[in-house]
């Protein structure tokens, strides 16, 4: 059995590069109401996410860390897609954003914004963890996780 | 394309390909470029077939039977050992435990020598290169019984300090455990002389020979260590089975780590007694087809020859070397004076995981991350690393492959000006 190629351009595309290449609201949150480290030994990704909610809603939030294009790209592209949000939007957003990474028919039907380019992954079930481990980091920050987030 | 002819080098016309059926699959639609042997090799058609002959016609088990295929079977397995013993150079078949695989090999060592010999107080000295399993079984232990781990460290090129391990090696050593290969940077270690160094001030030595036994002729003896631990699935031969060379004299005092059939005398209610090296190691079943396939598979390796198969992947090696150390923006980590055929790189502005999936979609199969040696990548404040291991069966256009690869990444990544 041959398989064909999936195709890189769907996994990279020209808004990862970039984010991978500048990412945003890349430093330390000071001060923070939210925190949590995120680590993947497999890879070697490890990061931080900082946010400061204020009455339900997610004012700001940043990272800072080192890892692969997917998961630097992901986490730099979380914090724009959830910056303002309120709390229980930011937690729907994660559920759909997991299912839309690794189960298409889970997926609802939403607009994704830019994380529509994440769709790409699925064709590279070894990835799907680079591309989470900002957003399970996120999760255990919101949910007071003592343990640094993992995706292994 | 980034490789320059000038750095070719002329590399031995070895080309055994064809002996392996699953080099000629595709995958993502392009020719396998298969260059992770350093995680396991493929398997030569003699091998696959030894272990299917064994099922179709021999399969009992041993040391039980009184029927004819019980013995057949038996005989079939005990002529495995003794195959690996003349392939370690090994004194005698009774200084070869079959186990799962090295890491069971360096268990049975930690548990059954290590607990009936080491005391609080006493050091074990292991390096920096070591791969995991040469470091957990001995935190366990240290963790059990108040020993304490010694760490030879490495200079920037991936060789050991041996004035440190001077220094570290002492009258509190009582064990010395050491990679014969490193594993991440292809790193040969003076395994002779350090042995030699620890058995002056009365220490034991164990070698993790997983990375070594495939690509040169390994003689125990020679060595003069007391342990040495290798995997079959490494030498071409299935997963599931290895082996642990122990020093008879060794062997023979150490107690049971295993209970179960197969390693007792006698067994009762009032207390049992043990059966001799090796049996007393081997508690259960063992993987009688696997060890009889370990066995074809040393027949295969040593029908092409080893100094042969040295002389290819040292060429090998230099060609990789140069080919993809010239690719602007490659950085070569690990480039000691002894290596074996491990390349450990890394591409400017390209993760390794993501240079590993590049790579994939093009049909070349690496590894990307920390090759189960934290340690050491920790050391070259690296997060990890992209390895291609070669393995007898790798021929330069394979080398080329990578090298063409390497530069579509750097294309899709826009870090290099495309040619």
């Amino acid at each position: 059995m041959n398989i064909g190629a999936p195709d890189l351009r769907e996994l990279y595309q020209e808004v990862i590069f970039d984010h991978n290449r500048k990412p945003r609201n890349y430093r330390k949150l000071d001060p923070h109401s939210h925190h949590a480290r995120g680590h993947n030994p497999l890879c070697g990704d490890q990061l931080e996410v900082f946010l400061q909610v204020k009455d339900g809603i997610v004012e700001d939030v940043s990272f800072e860390g080192q890892g692969c294009a997917i998961s630097t790209a992901s986490a730099s592209l979380m914090t724009e897609a959830i910056k303002g949000k309120p709390l229980a939007e930011v937690e729907a957003l994660f559920e759909n954003f997991h299912a839309l990474l690794t189960d298409s028919n889970a997926a609802p039907e939403r607009d994704f914004g830019k994380l529509a380019v994440f769709a790409g992954v699925r064709e590279f079930p070894a990835r799907v963890k680079c591309a989470t481990l900002a957003w399970h980091t996120l999760h255990n920050a919101l949910s007071g996780a003592q343990e640094a987030a993992r995706t292994e | 394309m980034s490789t320059t002819p000038s750095a070719a080098v002329a590399v031995s016309d070895l080309d055994v390909k064809s002996d392996f059926p699953i080099l000629s699959r595709q995958v993502h639609g392009k020719p396998l470029v298969y260059l992770d042997n350093g995680a396991t090799t493929q398997k030569p058609l003699a091998v696959i077939e030894a272990e299917r002959e064994f099922y179709l016609a021999d399969n009992a088990n041993i040391h039980r039977g009184v029927h004819w295929l019980s013995q057949h079977a038996t005989e079939r397995y005990d002529a495995a050992r003794a195959r690996v013993q003349r392939f370690l150079n090994a004194a005698a078949p009774e200084e070869i435990v079959f186990t799962r695989g090295t890491t069971e090999a360096i268990n049975l060592v930690a548990n059954s020598w290590g607990r009936a010999n080491l005391r609080a107080g006493d050091e074990i000295l292991l390096t920096t290169l070591e791969h995991h399993s040469n470091i957990v079984p001995w935190q366990l232990l240290c963790e059990q019984l108040g020993c304490t781990l010694k760490v030879v460290p490495v200079n920037a090129a991936g060789e050991l300090e041996l004035d440190a391990f001077e220094q570290l090696l002492g009258e509190r050593t009582r064990l010395l455990a050491i990679t014969h290969v490193s594993n991440a940077l292809g790193t040969i270690n003076p395994v002779a002389e350090l042995c030699a160094r620890a058995r002056a001030v009365g220490a034991v030595t164990l070698i993790d020979g997983a990375q070594a036994v495939a690509h040169a002729r390994v003689d125990v003896q020679a060595i003069g260590c007391d342990f040495y631990a290798f995997s079959g699935h490494k030498l071409y031969a299935p997963t599931g089975i290895g082996a642990l060379y122990a020093r008879r004299e060794l062997l023979d005092a150490m107690p049971p780590w295993q209970g179960g059939g197969d390693m007792i005398y006698t067994v009762s209610f009032t207390g049992s007694t043990w059966a001799p090296a090796p049996q007393r190691f081997e508690a259960g079943t063992p993987n009688i087809a696997g060890a009889i396939a370990l066995a074809a598979a040393i027949d295969y390796l040593d029908g092409i020859g080893l100094e042969r198969v040295a002389a290819h992947e040292d060429a090998l090696l230099a060609h990789a070397t140069a080919t993809i150390g010239a690719i602007e923006g490659v950085r070569l980590i690990g480039t000691a004076r002894h290596k074996a055929a491990i390349l450990s790189f890394l591409v400017d502005g390209i993760h390794p995981h993501d240079l590993g999936t590049i790579l994939d979609t093009e049909g070349v199969a690496i590894r990307a991350g920390h090759h189960c040696a934290m340690p050491l990548m920790e050391c070259f404040g690296l997060p990890g690393t992209a390895r291609a291991s070669l393995a007898l069966y790798n021929t330069p256009a394979d080398i080329d492959a990578l090298a063409a690869a390497i530069d579509k990444a750097q294309q899709l990544f826009g870090t290099r000006r495309t040619a």
